[in-house]
């Protein structure tokens, strides 16, 4: 059985169109990077799964079963990027909170807590008040109050928001223990790295549709081919380098040219052009395009914009 | 910079309708709500309701109770207000006015005994005369006072004859008698009199001004007061406040309470909860559970609080006390349930909740006895929770009345909860689906 099947789904309010006709399927153990702009319709999509938007036309099944039916729901975590807790209660009312909304009950019950607590290393600090936890230790225990019933497919909304770097990696700990554990995982970020380091497959949404969905390698090949980038940064900024860049099929962001070359060979004239024009080069970089190109490629866009 | 703060000032203000709701139109709700209940802007004294009781069926007692029927203050009757298209009910005795004094429906009833024509009043205390009974309900410590201060106005209006008849006796006693030719004046003063009076009678006109009215023992007619209610109860206002104040602050914790759920949806809770198991019919009723129980342990320190110290008789009226206690408890909670699903923040739950649960608590008598109302707010007060409830509670601790009569009482504050339990279910759908 598949466990997410998205079928040619539409989603209006009033005169806007958040989701226009996104068909997605997301097979078993996978991790899908869902990635793109703010008002993309990334959350509407994912409020869609969980059954929270009722689409207009179109349907979004959880292993065969509709979304909003308590079989799938039963089937699904998800971790909203607001902190959905308590403040007032310890991690481990919390948890327990949310387990019996779950339904949960008794040993099954005690030990999804226990397994949680562990998971998100919070087991030192389950008698903390929620409100007094750090940012990060508050991301922890907010996604493990979403996985409280183990559920076989969680929903992750940009679950790094705000946190600091070490946090930042007991996150991506967290997620990578259960993506071995062999749960189905659609995970939202803004941050490339953390895309390319969990995902194996991305999904990029643009105006309400997928615009692009493959492997990290497999997008950057669609858009660029074999060609690589090469980054010329300037001693000084000069005038006129960004119409010289352009004559040359480059641009120029930040005082840096950027232009895209099939071979290595390709360079040396780009440096012959440069001194020529009187540009004094203090550094070239080559290397291979990655998502952040192949966003900027296909939306025009930074995905952070 | 100064007048660069006020700017801001007025600006922020401008842009927040809670404060603008709480330093406007509260104040303005209020003015005019204690405005109507004193009778700044129709009536004025509130009439005292008054059951009369004619033992004697004399000619004097006869005019005494037309006198009392017509006296502006009172509001007087005879007889139980005939249902449609039944016969009127049989007037009422010194038996079945005490009772219905007992069960609330008159503070007061005055019984004119038998005997009282052949010697209604005396100008000196202690003189022969039968003494105009008051049965009262202590609840309403004015009352008694009214009916008392009345009745010495009406007897005076309303039988100027027998006034001036005694006042002759006194004087021939006084004197060593009169001529025959002063009596004879003197009769065909009072005859004259009698005429007049028998003519205003028949026209129903309004008594004459008073000339002065006198307290119940020396006044010209002898008035003697028994409580009928509430005479053994050592704190007699105490239920009365205890529910009183108590439902206006058991609203307030309700719509903080219900508050909660406003909390959930801006935390995103709400959203994680109902992608999960739990639907909003289920989440609303556990939330209604929560401030039914919770309102029920306020009412409950509140009144073993009034037992300890106001000396309340709290256990010898337990049922009564726990069958009101959950009828208010409820119908408060989805009160509280009702608010938070119509507001949008916390800051607009406040501001609503205390416009209607200030104003509610005004007219329903949480701050000002109902019975001192003029009879239109009286009516108005019972668009609310909190005079079903004072109600209840006084007759449970005030008339020593049975469970069972309190029927009206609990059928609509539980009607009124389920009401607005699914207006408020109704409300929370735009939390369930988008």
């Amino acid at each position: 059985m598949v466990p997410l099947e998205i079928d040619s789904v539409v989603k209006r309010f009033g005169e806007l169109t958040a989701v226009a006709g996104v068909s997605l399927e997301v097979r078993e153990r996978a991790c899908l990077g869902l990635l793109g702009p703010n008002g993309a319709g990334k959350s509407t999509l994912i409020r869609s799964i969980i059954g929270r938007v009722r689409p207009d036309s179109g349907s979004v099944r959880i292993f065969g079963q509709p979304a909003n039916s308590a079989a799938a729901r039963a089937e699904i975590g998800w971790v909203p990027q607001d902190l959905a807790l308590y403040g007032l209660l310890t991690c481990r009312e919390n948890l327990d909170a949310f387990g019996r909304y779950q339904g949960l009950r008794g040993k099954a019950l005690r030990d999804a807590i226990h397994w949680c607590l562990d998971w998100a290393a919070l087991a030192d600090r389950a008698g903390a008040t929620a409100k007094t936890l750090s940012g990060g230790l508050r991301r922890r225990l907010n996604m493990a109050a979403g996985l409280i019933h183990r559920p076989r497919i969680v929903l992750l909304d940009e679950p790094t928001v705000g946190v600091d770097p070490q946090s930042r990696n007991r996150i991506f700990e967290m997620v990578e223990a259960l993506r071995n554990g062999g749960t189905t995982i659609i995970y939202t970020t803004h941050y490339m790295e953390e895309a390319e380091r969990l995902c194996d497959s991305i999904a990029i949404i643009d105006h309400g549709r997928v615009i692009a969905r493959g492997t990290k390698e497999e997008l950057v090949t669609q858009s660029f081919g074999g060609r690589s980038d090469v980054a010329m940064r300037f001693v000084a900024t000069v005038p006129g380098i960004a119409v010289w860049a352009a004559s040359r099929g480059g641009t120029v962001q930040d005082g840096t040219a950027h232009f895209s070359v099939d071979r290595a060979a390709e360079i040396a004239p780009l440096l012959d052009g440069a001194a020529e024009g009187g540009y004094e080069v203090a550094e070239v970089t080559v290397r291979r395009p990655n998502l952040e190109s192949v966003f900027l490629q296909l939306t025009g866009r930074e995905l952070r914009q | 910079m100064i007048a660069a703060i006020v700017r801001n000032g007025f600006r922020a203000l401008r842009r927040d309708r809670g404060a603008l709701i709480l330093s406007f139109i509260l104040p303005i709700a209020f003015f005019t709500i204690f405005g109507v209940i004193f009778g700044g802007m129709h009536d004025t004294t509130p009439r005292v309701r008054l059951l009369v009781v004619d033992e004697d069926r004399s000619e004097a007692s006869g005019r005494l109770v037309r006198g009392l029927l017509r006296e502006p203050s009172l509001n007087g009757s005879t007889r139980p207000e005939a249902r449609k298209g039944e016969p009127a009910p049989p007037e009422y005795t010194a038996a079945t006015a005490e009772t219905a004094v007992q069960q609330g429906d008159a503070p007061a009833a005055l019984i004119i005994p038998r005997g009282f024509g052949a010697s209604p009043m005396a100008f000196a205390p202690g003189g022969e005369r039968k003494a105009l009974r008051i049965l009262h309900d202590s609840s309403d410590p004015v009352a008694a006072q009214v009916v008392a201060g009345m009745a010495q106005k009406v007897v005076m209006t309303s039988m100027p004859d027998t006034m001036a008849d005694l006042g002759m006796k006194y004087f021939a006693q006084a004197s060593g008698g009169l001529t025959p030719e002063q009596r004879k004046s003197v009769e065909s003063g009072l005859s004259q009199l009698r005429g007049q009076m028998r003519e205003r009678d028949q026209a129903g006109g309004a008594p004459a001004a008073a000339a002065g009215s006198g307290d119940n023992g020396g006044g010209l007619v002898a008035i003697e007061v028994r409580d009928v209610v509430g005479e053994k109860k050592r704190s007699p206002m105490v239920a009365f406040y205890a529910a009183g104040i108590g439902v206006m602050f058991l609203m307030f914790t309700a719509s903080a309470a219900g508050g909660s759920l406003l909390d959930e949806a801006e935390s995103g809770a709400l959203d994680r909860i109902l992608s999960g198991r739990v639907s909003m019919t289920t989440l609303l009723a556990g939330k209604m559970a929560y401030c039914t129980l919770l309102a029920c342990a306020q009412l409950t320190l509140m009144f073993l609080w009034a037992a300890a110290v106001f000396h309340l008789d709290l256990f010898t009226h337990l049922p009564g006390f726990f069958v009101m206690t959950v009828a208010t408890a409820f119908a408060v909670a989805s009160f509280g349930m009702l608010l938070a699903s119509l507001a949008n923040t916390r800051a607009q739950l406040g501001a609503i909740s205390t416009l209607i649960i200030l104003t509610m608590s005004a007219i329903g008598g949480s701050m000002f006895p109902r019975f001192l109302m003029p009879e239109g707010m009286k009516k108005v007060g019972l668009m609310t929770f909190n005079a079903w409830a004072i109600d209840g509670y006084t007759k449970v601790f005030w008339r020593d009345e049975p469970v069972s009569h309190l029927g009206p009482q609990v059928a609509v504050l539980i009607g009124a909860g389920m009401v607005l339990f699914l207006l408020a279910r109704r409300f929370a759908r735009r939390w369930e689906y988008a």
